[in-house]
C-alpha cells in the first residue's frame, strides 16, 4: 500500500498546533466539502482530507502516526511488525456521509468493516456516494451503467488491500440533471454483523448540441425562415422521442415560445418541449437578392427601434 | 456479470415511510422530527403517520452532513441549505 502524508494533505506543517489543524481542517471543509464544493475532484479531496484530519485531530492516533517517520507520499509502505494500535470507538460510528477511509488508514488504525466485531463494536456501513455522467438521449431513454468501485478487503493475513468491483446499475428513464438514486447497500460493508451502507449516485446530464434542460423540461432553439415565420409552415422538429411536425403559426416573431406538450423527460408529470422560433435571414450576397431586399424596404417600411426612440 | 441492479429513483414520485426514511439516513426519529419542525422538509401525513419524498432524502441527509461537518445548528445547516439549493438553481440556469 502506499504510505500518506497526512501533513501535506492538510498542507500544515509536522508541528502544528491542534487549533492549527483544525482551522486547517475548516478551511479545507469549506473548500472540498461535496455539499458545498465547486471543485472536481471534490468527494476525493473530502475523504482524504477527513481521514487525515481524523487521525491528526486525535492525540494518540497521531503520535503513532509521527513514529512512522517522515517518508514520500505515495512510497510503498509495510505497517511495522510490531505495530499496534488500539482502537478506542468512542467517536467511531458511522456517520451518514461519512467518507470510506483508505487501504492505509485501515491497515494502521482499521476498525471498520475489518478487525470487526472486536470489543463488540458494531455498526452499519457507511453511505459512498458517486457521480455519474449521461447523455441528455440516455436520461431520457434509461441505461445501464457499469460502476468501477474500490472496495477494501481485508486478506487472509488480516492486512486491507483495495480491490476494484464492477456494478451494474440501471439508470432509469427520465432522470433528470442533478437526480440522485439510491443502491440499496451497495456502500460500505457493516461492521459485527450490521447491515451495509447505501451507495449513492448523483447524474450529471451532460450538455446536448441542440436541447437545453430545465427540471424536465426540453428547450430548443429552432431555426426559421423569415417566410416560414411570417406566412406559417408545418416543419420537421427533432424531439428526444424522435421528428415531430409543428406548425408555425401565421405571424409569428423570433424568440416565439412554442410548447410540444411532454414531449419532454418522461415522469410524473412529464416535461414538456418547448421550441423558441429564430428567425434567419438569407444573405444579401448577390444582385438579385439585394434587389429583393430593396424591394422589401420599399414596400414594407418598418421600423422596430421605434418605441426605443420614442422614449428619452 | 449478473443483472444489472435496480434503484431507488430519489425524486418526488417515491415515497418512504419514517422508518425507512430513518433507516437510509442513518438517524434517530427525534432527529427527523426536529427536521421537521424547523420546516426543512414537509411530509405528507398519511392515516396519522408521514411520508417522505426522495427529495426529502437528500435535503436530510445534507442537512445532518451540514450541521455535523461544520459544527452548526439546526438552522444555520437549514439555511446553509437553501442558500446552496438557490446557487444551485441559478448554476442551473446559467448553462
Amino acid at each position: 500500500m502506499k504510505f500518506k502524508d497526512y501533513y501535506e494533505v492538510m498542507s500544515v506543517s509536522r508541528d502544528a498546533s491542534p487549533e492549527d489543524i483544525k482551522r486547517a481542517y475548516r478551511r479545507l471543509a469549506r473548500k472540498y466539502h461535496p455539499d458545498v464544493s465547486k471543485e472536481k475532484d471534490a468527494e476525493e479531496r473530502f475523504k482524504e482530507v477527513g481521514e487525515a484530519y481524523e487521525v491528526l485531530r486525535d492525540p494518540e492516533k497521531r503520535a503513532a502516526y509521527d513514529q512512522l517517520g517522515q517518508r514520500p507520499s505515495g512510497e510503498e509502505f509495510r505497517p511495522p511488525p510490531d505495530w499496534q494500535f488500539e482502537f478506542d470507538d468512542g467517536t467511531g460510528a458511522a456517520r451518514p456521509g461519512a467518507s470510506a477511509h483508505s487501504d492505509f488508514f485501515e491497515n494502521l488504525f482499521g476498525g471498520l468493516g475489518g478487525r470487526a466485531g472486536r470489543g463488540g463494536f458494531r455498526s452499519r456501513g457507511i453511505d459512498t456516494a458517486a457521480q455519474v455522467d449521461v447523455t441528455l438521449e440516455e436520461a431520457f431513454h434509461g441505461a445501464t451503467r457499469t460502476l468501477s468501485l474500490q472496495r477494501l478487503e481485508r486478506d487472509k493475513d488480516g492486512r486491507v488491500k483495495p480491490r476494484t468491483q464492477q456494478l451494474q446499475v440501471k439508470i432509469p428513464a427520465g432522470v433528470a440533471d442533478g437526480q440522485r438514486i439510491r443502491v440499496a447497500a451497495q456502500g460500505e460493508p457493516g461492521a459485527g454483523g450490521e447491515p451495509p451502507g447505501d451507495l449513492f449516485l448523483q447524474l450529471n446530464v451532460l450538455p446536448h448540441r441542440w436541447f437545453r434542460l430545465e427540471g424536465r423540461d426540453v428547450w430548443l432553439d429552432l431555426p426559421v425562415t423569415p417566410w416560414e415565420a411570417a406566412l406559417g409552415e408545418t416543419v420537421r422538429v427533432p424531439t428526444l422521442a424522435g421528428r415531430v411536425d409543428l406548425r408555425i403559426p401565421k405571424g409569428s416573431q423570433t424568440d416565439r415560445q412554442l410548447r410540444l406538450k411532454e414531449r419532454g423527460l418522461p415522469g410524473r408529470p412529464p416535461g414538456d418541449q418547448f421550441v423558441v422560433l429564430k428567425i434567419v435571414a438569407p444573405a444579401a450576397d448577390d444582385a438579385a437578392r439585394e434587389a429583393l431586399y430593396k424591394q422589401m424596404a420599399a414596400a414594407m417600411a418598418m421600423n422596430p427601434r421605434e418605441a426605443m426612440e420614442s422614449e428619452r | 456479470m449478473t443483472k444489472p441492479i435496480d434503484v431507488d429513483l430519489l425524486d418526488e414520485t417515491v415515497e418512504f415511510s419514517l422508518d425507512d426514511l430513518c433507516r437510509i439516513c442513518g438517524v434517530r426519529e427525534a432527529v427527523v422530527v426536529e427536521i421537521v419542525e424547523e420546516g426543512i422538509v414537509e411530509p405528507r401525513s398519511v392515516g396519522g403517520g408521514w411520508l417522505f419524498t426522495g427529495i426529502a432524502v437528500t435535503r436530510i441527509q445534507r442537512v445532518i452532513r451540514l450541521q455535523q461537518e461544520f459544527e452548526v445548528n439546526l438552522p444555520g445547516a437549514a439555511l446553509a441549505l437553501e442558500l446552496l439549493d438557490e446557487i444551485e438553481r441559478l448554476k442551473r440556469r446559467l448553462r
